[in-house]
């Protein structure tokens, strides 16, 4: 594969493969593997690796998966997520899966956690719930204990002990996954026109559902391909995406985006392999480094409570001035408590400093795309006619 | 449209109630610092040991509900760019706080000096309290209380709280009332809220008689009242739940049913039944006598558990008081885990003798409602009991639709009925 072309048509078959037949490949490989699927919005995937499970990102059936079970768990006012998933179960197309995590994002997550456990009773299935306090006394130790019980977990799942050995070789592979991932960001930041938005979502998710280490080679290559390619530049302005971080949005609202004028150079699609945002100490104890590393070093989210008012929204807003991004769309799951409870607030940030947004709504399986590139476009004009 | 007809210990309540908004909007004359909290998980009885008197705002948005006034509040925060998705309370608080901020004596409310974010069992609390500290630029404390995920707490969740506890939420409010913690204080109130937790269970269990002295959801909403709020571990709460004790023993007595609406005993409790999920509350009257009035009681409910969850055993505990603080956290309704939640639905039906669950979802409430519908299900399943489902919002009036829920539970009503004849003619 030596073309974006090849590697991003690989991604997009992973990525709309409702079977998971790369992971069910994966699994088959080698007698005993272990599967572990886990939801948005963030899981230490190092422990899962080290495990010798394959973490297996799962956000949702899309535009392509008819939901028929999922939607008689759900009343209407309920995002789509969790009954795409619940369909996906249902039908069967996770029955390889040995393992669930949801991590703690919101209600919604937190209770489908529960549903599982009725649903699949022997699929091991563990609600993850990330610390609020971030003092390293506190929440950190709260944290250790926590990733311990994983750990434990995940042990008793494989049969085999989690060395600190296997969790520093995975660690080490995550701390290269986020470091490639962020440069590609900076690529994208730099020349959009290279690295388009709709192309570097797929290298993200297809990256959570195959090996890291394969996830890795494709992102050298992807960048490398990118590098070497001439695509002409547009007269785009430049944007950042918020509130996409759990239910996704169609490929195709992705594209429309771009379509209507805009390069996205800044988001919060899927933020797993962004949550953390410096590499992960490989010098202390491995679980106190993970710990650190989430309360030292993460990304300010919907679901993360930020404990001094001043600072609501300033990670925002640094990322938009490092990526140089013009202006904001706030998109957002229909129903989705955490995104439209902080829009307002980060909103007001934004006016603050003077960042021009929008904000939509949009459901996994919205097919028409037509008010949002209406919607993009004339933002995107908006900006130009200001700027 | 008449209000509710009121037992002798609802107006003590009342009186109670009275008197705390009274504490809330005087705090500029009388100088006691005043706090925001929510129900499940406060902490009032560590509250009362810095005499910090406790506001909550889903206690203030029920009132605006029941007074009619939350629908305009909750428009004007949507017009103000707040989701026509989230939860209805906080828009009726930050609606209400555009309005004027008026208490329901008619006096402003102050701003607190304090918002202690016990964060249990419910993801909006934390971002209704981000919205409100940009409002009230005052301290806030977060009290972070995992969630029960695997069915059971843990040690580690334990000594997580306690942590917090020790380490932020004691000097955070020794900061702001300038009081030192006095953990013999706290003890003592812990001692209080256990007597008045024992006679709140008592009631409670009284729907296990026949006809049930209580209504368990309409009534129990009001039996909560003290000990959700700002009055657990006061002697006005022991106080309280004597009285109210002494009111169901009397009905107990002479086989009387709850007050209905209209101030006659009910007592032609043609249908028992087990109710999950909050009420609504603006038009609570209306949607109690649809029970009332086809002889239905509520014997059992999962929302009189939201702030506590009594019944399974759990007394604050005055020899252990920051880990009692933190087991009562823990043990909220809503902080257990599905699993859970059906198996206590489903002892309530067997324990109480009940024809079925009903379960009012609420659209506000993704704490609540996402997963009822599997809840309903695997409570039918396991009691062979009929289930229904209907579909309000607790202080958008918008969402309440008379005429559908009416017909819902007339229909309901009419599967009991089918139910029992089935099973008198297996018999
Ligand atoms: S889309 Fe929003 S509301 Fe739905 S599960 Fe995800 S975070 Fe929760
Ligand atoms: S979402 Fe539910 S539990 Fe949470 S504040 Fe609103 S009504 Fe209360």
């Amino acid at each position: 594969m030596t073309t974006t072309a090849e590697i991003v048509s690989r991604c997009e078959a992973i990525f709309e493969d409702l079977d998971f037949t790369a992971a069910r490949a994966w699994k088959d490989a080698v007698p005993g593997r272990k599967v572990v699927g886990f939801l948005p919005l963030y899981a230490p995937l190092e422990l899962i690796h080290a495990a010798g499970c394959l973490p297996l990102g799962l956000f949702g059936g899309g535009d392509k998966l008819e939901v028929i079970h999922g939607d008689a768990f759900y009343q209407s006012y309920i995002c789509r997520i969790p009954r795409s998933t619940v369909e996906l179960g249902m039908t069967k197309r996770l029955d390889f899966v040995d393992g669930m995590i949801f991590p703690f994002v919101c209600d919604v997550i937190r209770n489908l956690s529960g549903m599982w456990k009725i649903m699949f009773p022997n699929v091991w299935t563990k609600f993850f719930d990330t610390p609020q306090n971030f003092d390293p006394e506190i929440g950190g130790s709260y944290y250790v204990a926590e990733l311990q019980e994983m750990r434990d977990g995940l042990e008793t799942l494989t049969g085999r002990k989690v060395s600190d050995d296997d969790l520093r070789r995975s660690i080490a592979l995550y701390n290269e996954n986020r470091r490639l991932v962020r440069q590609l960001y900076t690529f994208r930041a730099r020349q959009p026109w290279k690295a388009p938005t709709s192309e570097v979502y797929l290298l993200m998710r297809a990256g959570l559902m195959i090996d890291v280490a394969e996830h890795n080679a494709l992102l050298v290559r992807y960048m490398a391909a990118a590098e070497k390619e001439d695509r002409p530049k547009r007269d785009n302005v430049r944007v950042a995406i918020y509130g996409s971080f759990c239910e996704q949005p169609p490929l195709n609202l992705i594209k429309s985006i771009e379509m209507a004028g805009c390069y996205v150079v800044e988001d919060d699609y899927i933020l797993v392999n962004r949550f953390l945002t410096e590499d992960v100490a490989l010098d202390i104890d491995p679980l106190e480094a993970l710990a650190t590393a989430y309360i030292a070093h993460s990304v300010e989210t919907s679901c993360k409570y930020v404990p001094r008012e001043g600072e609501k929204g300033k990670f925002h807003v640094d990322q938009i001035r490092k990526a140089g991004a013009e202006g904001v769309i706030y998109a957002t799951p229909s129903f989705c408590d955490p995104a439209l409870l902080d829009r307002p607030m980060i909103c007001k940030k934004l006016t603050e400093e003077g960042i021009p947004h929008i904000s939509f709504k949009y459901a996994e399986n919205s097919g028409q795309m037509q008010p949002v590139r209406e919607q993009a476009g004339t933002f995107a004009d908006s900006i130009k006619l200001w700027s | 449209m008449s209000e509710i007809v009121k037992e002798p210990s609802m107006l003590l309540q009342k009186e109670m109630i009275a008197r705390n908004y009274e504490a809330i909007t005087s705090k500029h004359e009388t100088g006691r610092k005043v706090s925001s909290t929510f129900v499940p998980g406060n902490l009032n009885e560590l509250l009362l040991c810095f005499d910090i008197v406790n506001n909550l705002p889903e206690i203030n948005a029920i009132q605006n509900g029941m007074r009619k006034l939350s629908g305009n509040y909750i428009m004007d925060a949507e017009k103000s760019g707040h989701s026509e998705d989230v939860c209805t309370y906080v828009k009726a608080d930050i609606g209400m706080m555009g309005a004027g901020n008026i208490a329901p004596n008619g006096k402003p409310f102050p701003k607190p000096d304090v918002l202690l974010l016990s964060y249990t069992g419910c993801y909006t609390f934390m971002k209704w309290f981000e919205l409100l500290r940009e409002e009230y630029k005052c301290p806030t404390l977060m009290l972070h209380v995992p969630y029960e995920g695997d069915g059971h707490s843990t040690k580690n969740m334990r000594d997580y709280i306690v942590k917090q506890l020790k380490e932020v939420i004691i000097p955070g409010l020794e900061q702001v009332s300038g009081i030192k913690f006095d953990i013999d204080r706290l003890r003592e109130a812990l001692r209080n809220s256990a007597k008045a937790e024992d006679n709140l269970v008592w009631v409670l269990e009284s729907g296990k008689h026949k006809p049930s002295p209580i209504d368990a959801y309409f009534g129990g909403v009001y039996y909560i009242g003290p000990i959700f709020t700002a009055f657990r571990g006061t002697p006005d709460a022991i106080a309280y739940y004597d009285a109210l004790r002494t009111e169901v023993q009397a009905r107990i007595d002479t086989r009387q049913g709850p007050i209905t609406p209209d101030g006659s005993n009910f007592n032609d409790q043609r249908y028992r039944l087990v109710v999950e999920g909050p009420p609504n509350w603006t038009h609570f009257r209306e949607f109690w006598k649809m029970f009332s009035d086809e002889g239905a009681v509520v014997v059992a409910s999962s929302y009189t558990k939201v702030g506590g969850m009594y019944d399974l055993g759990f007394r604050h505990d005055a020899d252990n008081p920051l880990e009692t603080l933190a087991d009562y956290c823990l043990g909220c309704y809503t902080n257990r885990n599905l699993p859970t939640r059906v198996d206590i639905l489903a002892k309530y039906i067997e324990e109480y003798e009940a024809d079925g669950l009903l379960i009012n979802s609420i659209k506000s409430c993704n704490s609540f409602s996402a997963g009822q519908l599997m809840m309903m299900n695997e409570v039918e399943r396991r009691t062979g009991k009929p289930g229904a489902f209907i579909e309000t919002d607790l202080v958008d009036p918008r969402y309440f639709s008379a005429a559908n829920v009416k017909n819902r539970l007339e229909s309901y009503f009419q599967m009991i009925e089918q139910k029992r004849l089935g099973t008198a003619k297996a018999a």
